[in-house]
C-alpha cells in the first residue's frame, strides 16, 4: 500500500505549478523533502536538484534516478487589457483541451478560466472546426493584472477516485514522489544520486547537464508514460496502446531517444519476476525521456526507464492506478537492493 | 454585497440537469422558506414562493421565473467500463475533452471526459474536432464495477468547482441560469419587511434548456396577470463582441421584442431609471431564448417582459458572471412587485 504521507507528498507536488523553466514551487518542496536523507544537495545553473546519498559500503556504485519536476502549461504573452491575456503553449499541449477550463495562473495560482464563445452564437460549420490558440483567451476578471511571462495551468486539484488518482501533472510528479521515496529509502551499497530535473518536456534540457556533473555508472529515469488503452472502434482493435493502466510498471526498450541498455532492461526484468511483480514492456515507438539525455552525456552512460502508466497526460486530468505507482515503487526499490556492478559486467548481447 | 456568494457558490456545486433538478430545488426551497409566505414544488419540480399582497382579493399575480436546471451528459453505452455520451440541452463538443463530471449512477461517481488520439478514431477525425458520440467518460474504476453501478440513460453534471475572478466575478457552470435563481433570492431579501399589493410568485423552474415545460406548466399553474423571465444573456468577451452581447458587471438587460409586452417593457425601464440601475436594451427580433416564450403564450396567454443578467462563456463550465449585475437584477425586480397597483392592469391593456 501507498502510504497515506506519500500520497499527501504526491498530492503537494501535483497541484504545484511548475511548467518547463519555472520549476520553482516544485523545485522547493523537492528540498525541504529530500535535505534530511541526502548527505549533499545542490542546485545548479539550470535549477536541477540534485541530492546526493553517499555509500555506507560496497564499491560505491554511482546510480543516477531522474525524475522531471517540469510540467506542459502555458505562459502568458500578451495583455488585451481588463484581465484577459493571451497566450501560448509550452511543451506538448493540445489546444483541443484548453477550451472551456479554469487556470491558474503564476507563482500566486490567480485563478482563471479559458472561455469559449456561446453555442447560441456559433454555426454547425464553425463547431466543426477546432478553436485556434490565437482566438483564446485566459480570462482573470475585470482589473486583475497579471505578469506578463507568468506560467499558467490547468486548475485540476488532485483527487482520489477509488483505487485511481487523478490529477493535471501526473506526469511526473509521480516520477519525482517515486525518488523522493527511494532516497529516503536508499541501500547502504551503493552512492544514490537523485536529480530532479527541469524542462524535459522541450527538450530534455536539465537531465543532461546533470548527467554531466553526477558521473553516475548508470541512469534510470523514473518518468510517468501514456496508456492509450481505450477501446478501439468497433471492428478494429487497438494496436498502439503504448502501455495499459493495471499492467503494472513500464520498462522501455526503445522510444524516439534512446535504445535501453540491455543489460538493465534485463536486470529489472529478472528483479520484478524474482519478487512477482507485474510489469509490462512499453510498446517501442516515438517519446522520450530524461533516459535518452542521460545515455549521451561524456562517454556514454548505461541508461534505461521506468514509468509509471498514465492516461491523458498533458491534460486537465490525467489518471493512474495507486497499484501501478505502487508496483513501481516496488521493482525501483528491489532493483537498487540488488544492483551492483556486475550487472553492468555481462555482455550486452547475452 | 457580497451576501449572495456562499448560497450561489452551493447552487454552482450541485447537480440539477434539466428533469433532474431535485437537489437544487431542494436547497432553493430551503433558502427561500424563511423569505416567503408559501414555499411549494409543482408537478413537474419546479420551486414556487408565495409573497401574499394586502389588495382585495382575488388579487392579481406576478410571476418571476428563473430556470434552475443545467446542461449536462447522458450515458449512452458502456464498453469495457468506458461510457459514451450524449449531450443534454445545448453542449458544444469543443469544451467536453478534459473535463471533470459527476456520473449519477447507483451512486455519484466522479470521471473525466476523455478524447481519444486519432489512432483510436475513424481517419476522417485525425487531429480535428472530436464529435461527442466518440468521447468517452472514464471513472478510473474496472469495468466490472463500472457495469454494476452504471446504466444507459443515468445523467452527467459538470463537476468543475465554482471559482471567484477578479472584479467580484464568478466563475462555474450553471451560472446560467443559477445567477438568476440568485437575483430572485435577492428580489425575495429585498422584499422583506415590505408590503405588497399584488401576490407575488417567485418560481425556480424545470427543464428551460429542453422544452420550457417548468415555466409553461407554472404560468399555466398560477394563471398570473404578468410574468417575467430572468435569465441570462451574453456578455462581451472573447469571441463574442457583437451587437447581441453587453458589458460584464456594467448592468443588466431589458429584453425588446415579441416576447415583450411593451408597457411592461416600459416600466421595467423607468423603475431602472429612477434607482439609477444600469441597463442596456437587448433586441430580440424573434424568440428571446428565454422561458418568456413558454409563459406568454400560456392558457390564454400572458403579458411577459424579460431581465437578463449578462454572463460569458455561456453553456461552457467557466461561465463568469458579475455579482453586482445580480443584486441590481434582485433589487429591481423587488422594487417593481412593490409598485404593481391596480392602475398598472390599466396599462398591461392594448389601445
Amino acid at each position: 500500500m501507498i502510504p497515506e504521507s506519500l500520497l499527501s507528498l504526491l498530492e503537494r507536488l501535483c497541484n504545484a505549478v511548475a511548467v518547463s523553466g519555472d520549476e520553482g514551487e516544485v523545485r522547493q518542496i523537492v528540498l525541504e523533502e529530500v535535505r534530511p536523507h541526502a548527505d549533499e544537495v545542490r542546485v545548479d545553473a539550470l535549477g536541477n536538484v540534485l541530492a546526493i546519498r553517499r555509500a555506507r559500503s560496497g564499491d560505491g556504485l554511482r546510480v543516477m534516478l531522474a525524475a522531471h519536476m517540469d510540467e506542459v502549461g502555458l505562459m502568458l504573452v500578451a495583455e488585451d487589457g481588463d484581465g484577459l491575456y493571451r497566450f501560448e503553449t509550452v511543451g506538448s499541449v493540445d489546444e483541443r483541451y484548453l477550451v472551456g477550463k479554469p487556470v491558474w495562473v503564476g507563482k500566486d495560482h490567480l485563478p482563471g478560466v479559458i472561455g469559449a464563445r456561446p453555442i447560441h452564437l456559433t454555426t454547425p460549420e464553425e463547431r466543426a472546426r477546432k478553436l485556434s490558440l490565437e482566438s483564446l483567451r485566459i480570462d482573470l476578471g475585470p482589473g486583475r493584472k497579471a505578469e506578463l511571462g507568468s506560467r499558467a495551468t490547468f486548475a485540476t486539484p488532485f483527487r482520489r477516485l477509488g483505487a485511481a488518482i487523478l490529477a493535471k501533472s501526473l506526469d511526473n510528479r509521480l516520477g519525482v514522489a517515486t525518488v523522493i521515496e527511494l532516497l529516503r529509502n536508499a541501500p547502504p551499497h551503493l552512492e544514490l544520486q537523485a536529480a530532479f530535473t527541469v524542462q524535459e518536456e522541450i527538450g530534455l534540457r536539465g537531465a543532461s547537464v546533470a548527467a554531466y556533473a553526477l558521473q553516475p555508472h548508470l541512469g534510470i529515469a523514473v518518468d510517468s508514460t501514456p496508456a492509450h488503452d481505450l477501446p478501439a472502434p468497433e471492428g478494429h482493435e487497438n494496436l498502439f496502446y503504448n502501455t495499459r493502466l493495471g499492467a503494472g510498471p513500464a520498462i522501455y526498450r526503445a522510444d524516439a531517444a534512446t535504445l535501453s541498455d540491455p543489460r538493465l532492461v534485463r536486470f529489472l526484468e529478472a528483479v520484478a519476476q524474482r519478487h512477482n511483480i507485474p510489469y509490462q514492456i512499453r510498446q517501442p515507438g516515438g517519446g522520450g525521456t530524461d533516459a535518452g539525455a542521460i545515455q549521451r552525456t561524456r562517454e556514454g552512460i548505461p541508461a534505461v526507464s521506468v514509468s509509471v502508466p498514465g492516461r491523458y497526460p498533458h491534460s486537465p486530468a490525467s489518471l493512474a492506478l495507486l497499484e501501478d505507482w505502487e508496483n513501481t515503487l516496488r521493482l525501483l526499490q528491489e532493483a537498487l537492493n540488488e544492483l551492483t556492478a556486475e550487472v553492468l559486467e555481462t555482455e550486452k548481447n547475452s | 454585497m457580497n451576501t449572495i456568494l456562499p448560497f450561489l457558490k452551493d447552487l454552482l456545486s450541485m447537480p440539477g440537469l434539466s428533469g433532474y433538478e431535485s437537489p437544487v430545488a431542494a436547497r432553493i426551497e430551503e433558502t427561500w422558506s424563511p423569505l416567503a409566505d408559501r414555499v411549494q414544488r409543482t408537478r413537474l419540480g419546479s420551486v414556487h414562493a408565495w409573497r401574499f399582497g394586502t389588495g382585495a382579493a382575488p388579487r392579481p399575480r406576478a410571476l418571476l421565473a428563473a430556470h434552475m436546471d443545467a446542461i449536462g451528459l447522458m450515458v449512452t453505452q458502456i464498453v469495457n467500463g468506458f461510457l459514451r455520451v450524449t449531450a443534454v440541452g445545448g453542449v458544444d463538443p469543443r469544451i467536453l475533452p478534459g473535463q471533470p463530471v459527476t456520473v449519477h449512477g447507483r451512486e455519484a461517481l466522479p470521471g473525466i471526459v476523455v478524447m481519444p488520439r486519432a489512432a483510436l478514431l475513424p481517419a476522417e477525425i485525425g487531429e480535428g474536432v472530436v464529435p461527442i458520440e466518440h468521447l468517452w467518460v472514464d471513472l478510473g474504476l474496472p469495468a466490472a464495477e463500472v457495469e454494476q453501478k452504471v446504466r444507459v440513460g443515468d445523467i452527467i453534471s459538470f463537476a468543475t468547482s465554482p471559482m471567484e475572478l477578479s472584479g467580484e466575478t464568478i466563475a462555474g457552470h450553471s451560472l446560467d441560469n443559477r445567477a438568476s435563481v440568485a437575483a430572485l433570492t435577492v428580489c425575495l431579501q429585498h422584499l422583506r419587511g415590505r408590503t405588497l399589493n399584488w401576490d407575488a410568485i417567485l418560481a425556480a423552474t424545470v427543464q428551460e434548456e429542453v422544452t420550457m415545460a417548468g415555466a409553461r406548466t407554472s404560468a399555466f399553474a398560477e394563471q398570473p396577470t404578468l410574468a417575467i423571465a430572468v435569465d441570462v444573456t451574453f456578455a462581451k468577451g472573447p469571441g463574442a463582441n457583437d451587437w447581441r452581447t453587453f458589458e460584464l458587471g456594467k448592468g443588466i438587460v431589458l429584453a425588446w421584442g415579441p416576447n415583450i409586452h411593451p408597457a411592461l417593457h416600459r416600466r421595467l425601464k423607468e423603475i431602472a431609471e429612477e434607482m439609477e440601475i444600469p441597463f442596456s436594451v437587448e433586441y430580440t427580433p424573434r424568440h428571446s431564448g428565454t422561458d418568456a416564450y413558454a409563459m406568454q403564450t400560456a392558457a390564454e396567454g400572458i403579458p411577459t417582459a424579460v431581465v437578463s443578467i449578462p454572463l460569458r462563456y455561456m453553456h461552457t463550465p467557466v461561465e463568469v458572471v458579475a455579482l453586482k449585475d445580480i443584486e441590481r437584477a434582485g433589487r429591481l425586480l423587488a422594487e417593481f412587485l412593490c409598485r404593481l397597483d391596480g392602475a398598472f392592469i390599466e396599462a398591461l391593456t392594448w389601445s
